[in-house]
């Protein structure tokens, strides 16, 4: 009865729970959306472990038969896209109210729960539907409340970010929206498998191809793939350290789960990649962003700054994986999602415990603060390898793939373009650690002390992640190879 | 019929008017106008799709025997209150910006932002 229901409840339970967040006591809270996360995550565990089972879970809302019904569809791919959400969103609650409470104004700690809650259904809704519209209707509720819990931030400049986050998030869905209106216009269905039926015939009508042409742009928007990444950086850089943290490992992410159910499943790799050659606009763009991205990160001040900018670079490897159309590839992309979401989580969370204690993330005030803080320090230096791809962490496992994918292509050039990116990783990491660990501690940075250990449990539990996965990645990459497989297989019955 | 093409080419219009509002506006208002704009286009243009042909309103009568495609329309119903809510939310963040910078121009904005 209850695993039956599994796949609604992952996404009711904390629909639900939000408005009676915003009636509970602001003591309480905190405690009420910790305990309905880990429940949720308990359920997403749950779910890709049925998965992993047997196979596909097909769920029909309220009894009505798909393709007239709303349809949940789990299989490998988004089973996992939705585990690494929920396991995010826990940890990262765990280590919230500490930072909440010294970096959001007055004291409506109720409603940020509310709002957080919301973003993780509207995340988790996306990742599990088989329903283009129903789709649009979660990516909306995920991306108005990240707006909402962007213009949080401290800083002014967090209102004008969130702002234009809006506009550009608005534009892209509502180019979503065309291309779906597009789609549905041919074939007069919403259901993914009956799309991908149904498209078959009409695939090289002009209406098709503008439905193909929008959904391009739509997702990358929301995927933040170079050049549409301009709505990134800011938004990162001035939303409160626990948004950031959640935000960069969760929504670009399911972005671009998004992209790979809609081009290798509804329009199929076939079409997508051997008819229209997406592949020859996403290869170079993914390049260009993880080149381009990584060099300006180099020169930023602030250093949430710099690991947003840095997201904008590995978002562009994921998307050279997509490119690759193959299996090994694919593998490098879904295994890259879940590594980076580890690693980027780590990493903007010791920013969060350094944000607290110096009230700044600029690269000044972080002179000699190892002294000080010593383990904050090392978990940023050990996400910080990660992210350049230092063998033992997980960065290395997802470059392997991704490397690997790119040869047996034939491409050359990719694989070296990928590694000197990668090198240009260590230029960034190695400016804060040569900062940080080399200069004797001034001012404000001289006064701070170690952050809380409710702050740097969840911060090493996701440092321990990235080394546990990147030594014994048989779990992650299992799933993604399965995830990869089904990917290329398409949604065809 | 023809009529049913005029409908597409007013969706184009709104559409592009919109987009340019929001793209080429500096003032944050005007830009949130474009947006609904560019939003509400595309609510014309899923109303269009589910017409049929000599078809009437989707509701069960005697006379009639064909009915327009009542799906369109409640998918619009959905995107209507997205697009308030969006717009509800824009506003509410233009007045915290106008609180905090005290204008709502993007070039004032920015040039306050560069002297911070």
């Amino acid at each position: 009865m209850f695993a039956e229901h599994l796949p609604i409840l992952q996404i009711v339970v904390p629909l639900i729970s939000a408005p009676i967040c915003v009636l509970l006591r602001r003591q309480w809270s905190w405690g009420f959306a910790l305990i309905v996360n880990w429940i949720c995550f308990g359920m997403s565990a749950m779910l890709l472990q049925r998965v992993l089972e047997v196979g596909t879970i097909v769920y029909h809302l309220g009894s009505w038969e798909p393709p007239w019904g709303i349809e949940y569809r789990v299989d490998a791919v988004n089973a996992f896209v939705i585990f690494l959400v929920a396991l995010i969103a826990s940890v990262v609650l765990l280590y919230a109210p500490h930072s909440i409470s010294a970096e959001l104004p007055g004291h409506r700690a109720n409603l940020f729960y509310t709002a957080y809650l919301l973003c993780l259904t509207g995340l988790m809704g996306m990742a599990i539907t088989g329903d283009a519209f129903n789709l649009f209707v979660f990516l909306e509720i995920s991306s108005l409340s990240s707006y909402a819990l962007i213009a949080l931030g401290r800083d002014r400049r967090a209102l004008t970010a969130s702002y234009n986050y809006l506009i550009m998030g608005t534009v892209g869905a509502t180019f979503y929206v065309i291309g779906v209106g597009l789609l549905y216009m041919m074939t007069g269905t919403l259901n993914m498998v009956d799309l991908a039926v149904r498209l078959q015939p009409v695939l090289m009508t002009s209406t098709v191809l503008a439905a193909f042409a929008f959904l391009t742009v739509g997702i990358s928007l929301k995927i933040a793939l170079f050049p549409l990444h301009l709505w990134l950086p800011n938004a990162y850089t001035y939303a409160p350290s626990v948004v950031t943290a959640f935000l960069a490992a969760t929504a670009t992410k399911v972005a671009i789960y998004t992209f790979l159910r809609f081009f290798y499943g509804i329009f199929g790799a076939e079409f997508a990649f051997d008819v229209l050659h997406l592949d020859r606009f996403l290869v170079p763009l993914g390049l260009a962003g993880a080149v381009i991205a990584s060099l300006v990160a180099v020169y930023q001040k602030n250093i949430k700054r710099m690991l947003a900018y840095s997201s904008v670079a590995q978002v562009g490897y994921m998307m050279v994986g997509v490119g690759l159309v193959s299996v090994t590839g694919l593998t490098a992309t879904l295994v890259h999602l879940f590594n980076h979401a580890v690693m980027k989580g780590a990493l903007f969370l010791a920013m969060g415990c350094i944000v607290l204690r110096v009230g700044a993330c600029e690269l000044e005030d972080m002179r000699g603060i190892a002294k000080r803080m010593p383990v904050t320090m090392a978990a940023f230096v050990a996400g910080g390898l990660s992210l350049i791809g230092v063998p033992l962490t997980v960065g290395f496992v997802s470059k392997w793939y991704l490397v690997q994918g790119a040869i047996e292509r034939g491409w050359w050039p990719v694989a070296v373009i990928v590694l000197l990116a990668s090198l240009i990783g260590l230029a960034y990491i190695w400016r804060v650690v040569e900062v940080a660990y080399f200069h004797e501690p001034v001012g404000k940075t001289a006064l701070a002390i170690e952050a809380p250990l409710s702050m740097l449990i969840p911060t090493w539990m996701l440092i321990g992640a990235t080394f546990y996965f990147g030594m014994s990645s048989t779990f992650t990459v299992g799933i993604a190879r399965r995830g990869a497989e089904a990917l290329m297989a398409g949604l065809l019955p | 019929m023809s009529v049913g093409l005029l409908n597409y080419w007013a969706v184009i219009f709104l559409m592009m008017t919109g987009f340019y509002i929001v793209m080429s506006s500096r003032n944050l208002i005007k830009k949130m106008v474009g947006l609904s704009l560019f939003q509400t286009s595309v609510f014309i243009l899923y109303i269009t799709l589910g017409k049929v042909s000599d078809g009437t309103a989707p509701i069960l009568a005697a006379a009639s025997t064909a009915y327009s495609n009542p799906l369109p329309h409640v998918l619009i119903l959905t995107a209507i209150v997205v697009g308030v809510a969006t717009t509800a939310l824009g506003m509410a963040l233009i007045i915290r910006i106008q609180e905090s910078y005290g204008t709502i121009e993007e070039d004032d904005i920015q040039s306050l932002d560069r002297e911070h």
